[in-house]
């Protein structure tokens, strides 16, 4: 739980947050410079804010420029001191609300997606079953000998969800998720 | 040099680049990882390295310096401790705004990562408690790092930044570039200008308030002296009230007449009783913090609030306001100075008059007022002698952190801006006497006081031996009560005055130990020895230590106790034992 959220542990934080808690994704743009994840990170433990998710990779080559997505929890006052913390770190370039912008667009949400690689044993009379789901999810199959399977999927994170929780009593041994990828739907970019 | 190129060496770019950037005075301390530099300072004579006794009073001097002249302090330390050692002052600059260039030695490159001799994670140990920092790593990238170093130091939110410079990149050769007069960074750009409708919003709401107040902070020091002016400009024009934090002091004249002392949980009642009470409040570059607002929830609960701030992130942070203005102080000041003379507000503002007659009420009710005392010296009565004494000279105050250095914001009244050094959002003791040391390299001739504690002073007290070689006539002028003050009265307040490990029963004597450092040590025991005494001080062209020796017990009042409001302060005349006692709640005592 985040430090706004305790009643008198600070006089920081005095008064109680009666505000609901909210979820966003952000994207950040940044330079793609040694120790800037660390920046990005470090400012949200030191701060107290929660990352659900976090996926980020260079994404403009030539410009030397990478893409944090972030998916985040708060309540509106801590979403907005968030946006500008980020801002105020130096090579950080543009910060952008992708659940807002998509709500002024008059979406429910952007487009977020996750990819997870999922291995399950599958003997005998599960082995079918955990095909059958696989392809009722549209999971492939990546790898698989006559002892298990590694399923690859893609799709929203509640997909993801739903399928990892169907594989354990079929014999889920690991899962490695990408975290949530996002853009907003329409012509215009970040 | 600007603009040209040429080869030389990683240590040479450092010594040029801080040449390009006008640095005048270095403050540091050799080791092993920075020799090569070391070696470059020695064969120059444009940049004067004053070498301390240990890097955090490198870095606090490098604070008074900056704050007394608002240039960049820089600071030179070796890898590993000289790095670590500096962190406090890093620290300190980051939460008061305080444009520091730190350069630090690192390991050579192929050794970083082995747990080398002197080696430590610089970047990743500094990379909180700076603006920015930066690990170079190839000596093609030193010359714009330097520089940029320069820039993102001093512009937008002053702050400090680190540049950590591997030996073998020191040693290496390459084509060294002057500062670009263009500025070419992409992502790090602060906005200036306000946005002139909020201004003009801002304006319209100033001209109809019945009941407003400006309340001031760091931030329009760190604009240069030009926002100060605009600042009694404004003031002047429209005739509010004013108060400032404690980093703000100096801005408007003490003996201004719309001064009303400063706010926040040590100020003056007026000043807390019209933050609570005001109709529109003008906050311009301060961040309403704690020691400012008191209990959130019951802060100014009527007012409008409009806040002038050039970062962001301390908009709507702390205290939700009405019209925000993103943008340095002093161009948001012009442009409202401006529409306000363009404006139909009235010159003589008479709608504020009964808001005039209030203050006056609560000023009558003289709440820095403490109990003469003809046998022990009040601190609050050395504080006042001291004033009386320095007022009409060119007087520098710093200070350490404590109930001194209230007193000192309380008693000590400034007329101009960068003349008050003082540790405001980290709270670091120790600050006091190395800044001062700073500021002294900066104005060789002014009277530089550092009013301390006997328990901070004793933090940094090693810097003695730097003022003496370096001839800084710094006078270092003790409360001492020997408790550590305001822990005690925070025990007195919260635990029942169980006074555990605040009294120091083995206090050095501080005259003797002037002595040993080759400085003056003068002490005073009794009111009526306290002028002369500081007379003599002040006349002695050596750095001193005056050890001034004051009413062990005494409280520092006015306070707001913690988890209550501007409205319910503990006044001086109302704080008996028992009320003292009683001052703060259960749930208070949770706060910090």
């Amino acid at each position: 739980m985040n430090a706004q959220h305790k009643p008198t542990g600070s006089a920081y934080f005095i008064a109680k947050e009666t505000e609901q808690l909210e979820t966003r994704t952000l994207s950040v743009l940044v330079d793609n410079e040694p120790g800037v994840l660390a920046r990005v990170i470090g400012l949200f433990s030191g701060r107290g804010y929660n990352i659900e998710s976090l996926t980020v990779s260079e994404t403009e080559h030539e410009a030397h420029l990478s893409r944090i997505t972030i998916v985040t929890n708060g309540t509106p006052h801590v979403l907005e001191q968030i946006k500008h913390q980020l801002e105020r770190i130096v090579p950080v370039h543009r910060v952008v609300d992708l659940s807002i912008r998509a709500r002024e667009k008059g979406h429910e949400k952007p487009l977020e997606r996750e990819l997870a690689l999922i291995k399950v044993k599958g003997e005998g009379d599960h082995r079918v079953e955990a095909l059958r789901l696989a392809d009722a999810f549209r999971a492939q199959v990546i790898d698989a000998n006559t002892e298990h399977f590694i399923f690859e999927i893609t799709g929203r994170v509640s997909k993801i969800e739903q399928f990892i929780s169907i594989m354990r009593p079929l014999g889920l041994i690991e899962v490695c998720r990408t975290g949530v990828a996002a853009l907003n739907r329409g012509p215009d970019g970040m | 040099m600007t603009g040209s190129s040429r080869e030389m060496t990683g240590a040479e770019m450092v010594v040029q680049a801080l040449k390009d950037n006008g640095v005048e005075d270095i403050f540091g301390y050799p080791g092993g990882a920075v020799l090569p530099i070391y070696d470059e300072l020695f064969q120059q004579d444009d940049i004067v390295h004053v070498l301390v006794r240990h890097e955090q009073g490198a870095g606090h001097a490098a604070e008074g310096y900056a704050r007394s002249t608002g240039k960049v302090g820089v600071v030179l330390v070796t890898s590993g401790p000289g790095a670590t050692n500096v962190v406090t002052a890093l620290q300190d600059a980051l939460m008061d705004s305080i444009p520091l260039v730190c350069i630090s030695g690192q390991v050579p490159t192929p050794l970083i990562g082995s747990d080398a001799f002197q080696e430590c994670d610089t970047v990743g140990i500094t990379r909180p408690c700076t603006k920015h920092n930066w690990l170079v790593r190839e000596i093609g990238d030193l010359p714009r790092v330097l520089h940029e170093a320069f820039r993102v130091a001093q512009t937008g939110r002053p702050g400090p930044v680190v540049v950590d410079i591997p030996k073998d990149v020191q040693f290496a050769t390459g084509e060294y570039v002057g500062p670009s007069p263009v500025i070419e960074h992409k992502s790090y750009q602060p906005k200036l200008q306000g946005d002139l409708d909020s201004i003009r919003e801002a304006v319209k709401l100033m001209s109809e308030a019945k009941k407003p107040i400006i309340y001031t902070g760091g931030g329009v020091i760190n604009s240069g002296s030009e926002a100060s002016h605009l600042l009694r400009e404004l003031v002047q024009l429209t005739n509010f009230p004013i108060t400032s934090t404690l980093m703000g002091l100096g801005a408007y004249p003490a003996s201004g007449k719309n001064w009303m002392g400063m706010l926040g949980m040590h100020g003056t009642y007026e000043a807390n009783m019209a933050m609570h009470d005001c109709d529109v409040m003008v906050c311009i570059g301060a961040r309403f913090d704690d020691r400012i607002t008191g209990r959130l929830d019951a802060f100014s609960p009527n007012s409008k609030k409009i806040h002038i701030d050039i970062d962001p992130s301390s908009i709507n942070k702390n205290v939700h306001v009405d019209i925000p203005i993103l943008g340095d102080c002093g161009h948001v000041l012009e442009d409202m100075v401006r529409l306000w003379r363009a404006s139909s507000a009235p010159a003589e503002n008479k709608a504020l008059a009964g808001w005039w007659e209030q203050i006056d009420k609560w000023r009558a009710r003289n709440s820095l007022a403490y109990a003469p005392n003809k046998d022990v010296i009040m601190p609050q009565y050395a504080m006042q002698r001291l004033y009386d004494l320095t007022r009409d000279r060119d007087t520098y105050i710093t200070t350490e952190v404590g109930q001194h250095q209230m007193w000192a914001a309380q008693f000590y009244g400034f007329e101009e801006p960068n003349r008050w050094m003082t540790s405001g959002g980290l709270g670091t003791m120790g600050y006091g006497l190395p800044a001062a040391l700073g500021v002294q390299i900066a104005h060789p001739d002014s009277l530089v006081i550092d009013i301390a504690g006997d328990a901070s002073v004793q933090m940094t007290i090693q810097e003695m031996s730097t003022a003496v070689q370096y001839e800084a006539p710094i006078k270092i002028f003790i409360l001492n009560n020997q408790y550590m003050g305001m822990v005690r009265q925070w025990q007195q307040l919260l635990h029942g005055n169980r006074l555990s490990h605040s009294y120091t029963e083995a206090m050095p004597d501080f005259v003797k130990l002037a002595e040993a450092y080759g400085c003056v040590g003068l002490r005073a025991e009794k009111p009526g020895e306290l002028d002369d005494a500081i007379t003599e001080m002040i006349s002695v062209d050596k750095p001193v230590i005056f050890d001034c020796r004051v009413a062990n017990l005494a409280n520092c009042f006015p306070m707001i106790p913690s988890g209550k409001a501007h409205n319910e302060m503990l006044l001086p005349d109302e704080a008996t034992d028992e009320a003292v006692a009683n001052a703060i709640d259960k749930k208070g005592k949770a706060l910090v």
